[in-house]
């Protein structure tokens, strides 16, 4: 069942689907793509359900050689994507056919591109998830990234395959990846340890990408946040987006593969619809922070629930 | 310090929200965060999507779209008002064989020299004492666990390990824990476990819950092997007994 084979895997090349909730209270955190919108779109654009597993390509995506005729769809960062030497769209259903090979270069824009195919990557759940989380060695192909040789089966579509090709998301309404970023936060869960001097110079940035960045969390330099009364905290539950800030005063964003407690005080969340800003982002790039009220947050997924919907076209 | 009147509902982005019923760690604050947690499970709020229970906080993920926030506040008030009738979750009496001291455990003997004891002394209190798991976190499968005798509490490792093996058994200051997986850390190591406490190609791959009351059980270094290829072969049963309902104080 290798209807996509793996020639060479790219830099760090993983299968995510949705994630897996449900089990950070023992520890396993849920993982899944780190652009959600990006990995929707790839999804709804070949007729899948938007929690169907497909790829996570990071900077640079894999050389995979196609074995049977499928319908393929790359969102997220500007990665060259080309088919068998030719550049093919990004944001569109492309038709694939065997002996195809799916080539991709460095990304020139964002960090992290999404490949799904019509009908879902068909490796074995676990714990109801096809989600990769690699440090719990958990999900995907065996709990790690892709390697030369791997062979990736695909689900049934649910469409005919000719009535996806050529579904595609209008360019104006494609996201871009700029290279300085803003994410927008609600402060808290624990802003009240914080000096009001250390709430401003975290608001006021920037701060620096460092290379310590990964799917587990994004290290950042820039003016330090001084804490009001120590940075140690009872140990409680990490949210996605928390903002920890140790000793040191300088933050670190938790993502989906992030550790799921921890004992540092948490300045600020990170909105669910900008996780994809940061993780977007590369070491060397530009962040900075936002305030917004939780009643704008919610608003803000409520409209990218609605961008979501109207997005792709046939 | 102690239990708050009122608990506080901190937003931890506009996924989820942290509710603090205390500042302190203790047997009291962390039955009140599982037995909240209970409450909620068992309501089976739609738009509820998991529970992170800690020592004296409760993380709630919920989805905005399908319970706005007002609405999730107004449920777990509710909850909260029955917080003090209602009997926590039955736990799980859980017994873990350890290896003590030799290869096992390379800290047994300087532990032992530093609380002024025999290293048998060690191994008998440590042994018989029952740690209750407060939560499972940092690392899939990980014990924060409470019930440490006082005797045999002892500043962490001046120098943390940067390796220390699955199923290492460690102490420091209050706390008792476990590596489910290999990991750097600032326990001194009294023992291993052949058990394993996270296995990602098992169906059910962690093997303690919160509320889990946790019994070491000594052994010698050809047991130690013996269980290991048993949890390896997958035919090793732990030992757990589920504490039913009526029998919970």
């Amino acid at each position: 069942m290798s209807d996509l084979v793996v020639v060479e895997p790219g830099l760090l090349t993983t299968v995510q689907d949705l994630g897996r909730p449900g089990y950070q209270r023992v520890g396993i955190p849920p993982s899944g793509p780190l652009d959600r919108t990006a990995f929707v779109v790839a999804n709804r654009l070949v007729g899948n359900p938007d929690g169907a597993a497909g790829l996570e390509l990071t900077l640079r995506g894999p050389r995979l050689e196609v074995r049977r005729e499928c319908v393929v769809a790359v969102t997220g960062a500007e990665m060259g994507f080309a088919v068998t030497g030719r550049e093919a769209p990004a944001w569109t259903a492309v038709r694939l056919k065997p002996g195809d090979v799916v080539t991709f270069r460095m990304a020139t824009a964002g960090c992290r591109a999404y490949l799904a195919v019509a009908g879902g990557l068909n490796v074995p759940p676990a714990l109801g998830s096809r989600a990769t989380y690699l440090r719990g060695r958990l999900g995907g192909l065996e709990g790690r990234a892709l390697q030369k040789g791997d062979g990736l089966p695909v689900g049934a579509s649910a469409l005919a395959l000719d009535r996806l090709e050529g579904r595609t998301v209008p360019l104006p309404r494609c996201p871009t990846y700029p290279s300085e970023v803003e994410c927008r936060v609600v402060l808290g869960p624990q802003d009240d340890r914080f000096t009001p001097e250390g709430i401003a110079a975290f608001l006021e940035g920037p701060y620096m990408v460092t290379p310590q960045a990964d799917r587990m969390g994004y290290r950042l330099k820039g003016p330090t946040i001084t804490h009001a009364r120590g940075h140690d905290l009872i140990s409680d539950g990490i949210p996605l987006g928390g903002i920890q800030v140790p000793g040191e005063g300088q933050p670190i964003v938790l993502l989906v593969d992030r550790q799921t407690t921890g004992g540092y005080t948490k300045i600020a969340t990170v909105i669910s619809v900008d996780i994809s800003r940061i993780g977007q982002t590369k070491p060397g790039q530009r962040v900075r922070f936002r305030q917004v009220t939780l009643a704008e947050a919610h608003a803000a997924l409520a409209e990218e629930q609605r961008w979501l919907d109207e997005a792709v076209r046939a | 310090m102690g239990i708050y009147a009122e608990p506080r509902f901190l937003p931890a982005g506009d996924l989820a929200v942290s509710i603090e019923l205390a500042d302190e760690i203790s047997r009291e604050a962390n039955a009140r965060v599982l037995t909240l947690e209970r409450l909620l499970t068992d309501s089976q709020l739609p738009g509820v999507v998991e529970t992170v229970p800690t020592f004296r906080a409760l993380l709630v993920r919920y989805d905005p779209l399908v319970l706005p926030w007002g609405d999730l506040l107004a449920r777990i008030r509710a909850l909260l008002s029955r917080l003090a009738g209602a009997a926590p979750p039955p736990g799980r009496h859980v017994e873990l064989p350890c290896a003590y001291g030799g290869e096992y455990g390379p800290d047994l003997e300087e532990v032992a020299r530093r609380l002024g004891l025999v290293p048998g002394e060690v191994v008998r209190l440590h042994a018989g004492a029952e740690h209750l798991v407060y939560f499972i976190g940092f690392t899939p499968g990980l014990p924060y666990m409470a019930g440490m005798p006082e005797r045999l509490m002892i500043p962490r490792l001046e120098r943390p390990r940067t390796k220390t093996p699955p199923g290492s058994v460690g102490i420091g200051g209050t706390q008792c824990s476990i590596y489910p997986v290999e990991s750097p850390g600032g326990f001194w190591v009294l023992g291993r476990t052949p058990l394993a406490l996270y296995d990602p190609a098992a169906a059910d791959p962690i093997l303690l819950r919160p509320g889990d009351r946790v019994r070491f059980r000594p052994i010698d270094a050809a047991e130690f092997r013996e269980i290991a290829a048993a949890v390896a072969a997958g035919s090793y049963p732990p030992r757990i007994e589920v504490e039913s309902a009526e029998t919970t104080p």
